[in-house]
């Protein structure tokens, strides 16, 4: 979705954000060896590499909380190294670790932020309490940060860099140690900023949430794009579903395995003991395979279908296994 | 499946927009550059009040150890250096608001070490403000500080027998100028605390100064009574200056070489440290 905005008088490129052959060296860390990032206006540009793979880095750039040794960078029309404090009236950024003042209540961090962005007293205590609202956090508004669980304060960092409107949004790792039903509400937080005609960068170590969020998907590595696409075109050079089975009697291994591979069309793997595993095509495998197992009186502990891992995909992308924990 | 969660995703109030088509509601008029920076550092200098406010254990080292210190120099020392206790914790207690002071300025260069590896900087970074912003805010909060230091110490000395033989005027004045002196000052620590790696480093490089500087001075002995050698650094220590001065304005006596002496070197302190703590935190990843 396009939309018109006001700030972006001059647009450079038909990308809010785009980054051309970014580098950076920590001493003899080579963080990012020259990457190229863009993302289309209102739309999520996931970016998704393990541990060490220069994401972090990058956002820092883009953020303008760090220079680059070389490369160019833009971020809605303003170039980040030129016009940075307009580049910084744009954007949001929240970070991997939760960048609230823990000796401050949940308002008064939002009040603080709004006040550094030149609202007035009452509009910053306003917009504070709207957005505490919003992230259901009215009832710890006046509780200092440090009371608050680790979802709370992840909720309360998103809050505060949404205080000044941005229209471009940095995520760096947003549901990194999140348990999974906080992930789901940040996943619908992203996607309701970019109803509202958000650009959002989200960087990610899981696929799934890549593909859950991501209009255009880059792979880095070392500091190096190693692949750049929609998730299907992603998901088309990586494979795509796998099912996954443990009956709850290990003696029925062997039936599953057979049920299994008649759906699959394909001979399952047994990576862990007591599981199997089979590569399946289309979405129909996981019905067919409940209905069989019931059929054939096999019941099963679990059951599950998933896209390949991080290491998977790495693996299909490099040829080399174990990268992921490599570059942890 | 067996647990179904009725986790509910955040609502938004009708109206609310979170995007850029309000982008500018209640902004102020944005002023000058200066007006901008100005009012940047005092809503982050009130954010480090409220932080003193919630752990008032942080101004130990302006309440309790001044006092500690008073009393163990007055009755310790006192009888030995001037042969009576009252006499010496009159000549003491300016020197301890000094040596006070010295001390203090360590705990903004620990702090923002530590600030800055958490996020809260990097927030920081993100918002359009001037780069100065949050370390002169840091420097404004110390204020508060240092005013306690003045009150506690002055009162503590009352309580035990000293007695301030100038106007209250011009008590009131020592006050000013040390907490003034202590301002220019805290833009050491805090060039040390962004240059250290570690906030134990940034403690250990400060007293490594500190030391030297109150105790190579007048601060508990007059500089008559030192050898030759020792005389010439206490001559040209700041710390020796600040303790003439607090004197004389306390005390009575000449003040206006010290005075003078004083705010030059807080105007060096000021003119060398405020550039290079700011180039250090702009520079710093």
């Amino acid at each position: 979705m396009l939309s018109a905005r006001p700030g972006n008088l001059v647009p450079m490129t038909d990308y809010t954000i785009s980054a051309t052959g970014l580098t950076k060296r920590y001493g003899s860390t080579q963080a990012l060896a020259g990457i190229d990032l863009a993302a289309r206006a209102g739309t999520v540009l996931g970016v998704l590499g393990p541990n060490g793979a220069g994401k972090t880095t990058a956002v820092r750039i883009l953020a303008t909380l760090i220079q680059a040794d070389s490369g160019s960078a833009s971020v809605d029309g303003f170039d980040i190294r030129g016009q940075a404090q307009q580049v910084r009236q744009r954007i949001g950024l929240t970070g991997q670790y939760a960048s609230v003042d823990e000796d401050l209540t949940g308002t008064e961090n939002l009040m603080l932020i709004g006040e550094l962005l030149d609202l007035r007293r009452p509009a910053a205590r306003s917009r504070a309490a709207e957005l505490l609202a919003w992230f259901d956090l009215t009832g710890a508004a006046d509780r200092q940060a440090k009371t608050y669980s680790g979802g709370m304060r992840r909720r309360l960092d998103l809050a505060a860099s949404l205080v000044g409107r941005p229209s471009v949004i940095f995520l760096d790792e947003p549901t990194t140690g999140l348990d999974p039903a906080k992930r789901e509400d940040m996943w619908d937080v992203v996607r309701s900023l970019v109803t509202d005609g958000s650009t959002v960068l989200l960087t990610t170590q899981y696929l799934e949430e890549a593909e859950a969020l991501a209009d255009d998907i880059t792979v880095i590595d070392a500091g190096r794009v190693i692949a750049n696409g929609t998730p299907d075109e992603l998901k088309q050079v990586v494979g795509g579903q796998t099912l996954t089975v443990r009956p709850a009697d290990p003696a029925r291994l062997d039936d599953a395995g057979r049920i299994l591979a008649a759906i699959a069309g394909a001979r399952p793997e047994s990576l862990r003991p007591g599981v199997i595993s089979v590569p399946v095509a289309g979405d129909q495998a996981l019905t067919s395979a409940v209905a069989e197992f019931a059929a054939a009186g096999i019941s099963v502990t679990e059951l599950s279908l998933h896209l390949p891992s991080l290491d998977e995909v790495f693996f299909t992308l490099t040829g080399q296994r174990g990268t992921a924990e490599e570059a942890a | 499946m067996t647990n179904t969660h009725t986790v509910s995703p955040p609502r938004r109030p009708t109206g609310l927009t979170v995007g850029s088509s309000q982008r500018d509601g209640g902004r102020q008029a944005t002023g000058t550059a200066a007006g901008r920076a100005i009012r940047h550092s005092i809503a982050l200098a009130r954010r480090g009040l409220l932080k003193t406010w919630r752990t008032p254990e942080a101004l130990i080292d302006v309440t309790v150890q001044p006092i500690i210190f008073l009393v163990l120099f007055v009755y310790l020392f006192g009888g030995a250096i001037t042969g009576s206790t009252h006499d010496y914790l009159q000549f003491v207690l300016p020197g301890l608001l000094v040596q006070s002071i010295l001390f203090g300025s360590v705990a903004i260069g620990v702090n923002l070490n530590t600030d800055i590896t958490k996020g809260v900087f990097d927030r920081f970074r993100s918002l359009p403000i001037a780069r100065s912003a949050p370390l002169i805010g840091a420097v404004l909060a110390d204020v508060i500080r240092y005013v306690i230091l003045s009150v506690v110490l002055l009162s503590a000395g009352t309580i035990l027998g000293f007695r301030i033989h100038a106007s209250p005027l011009s008590a009131l004045a020592a006050c000013l100028l040390a907490i003034g002196f202590a301002l220019c000052l805290c833009w050491v620590s805090v060039f040390i605390g962004l240059v250290a790696r570690t906030s134990g480093a940034v403690q250990g490089i400060l007293f490594l100064t500190i030391f030297p500087l109150t105790f190579g001075s007048n601060v508990f002995v007059q500089t008559s009574t030192l050898p030759g050698w020792l005389q010439s650094f206490v001559r040209v220590n700041p710390a020796t200056h600040l303790t003439s001065a607090v004197r004389g304005l306390m005390l009575g006596g000449p003040v206006a070489a010290p005075v003078l002496w004083t705010l030059l070197w807080m105007a060096g302190f000021l003119a060398v440290f405020f550039p290079l703590a700011v180039r250090r935190y702009r520079l710093r990843a």
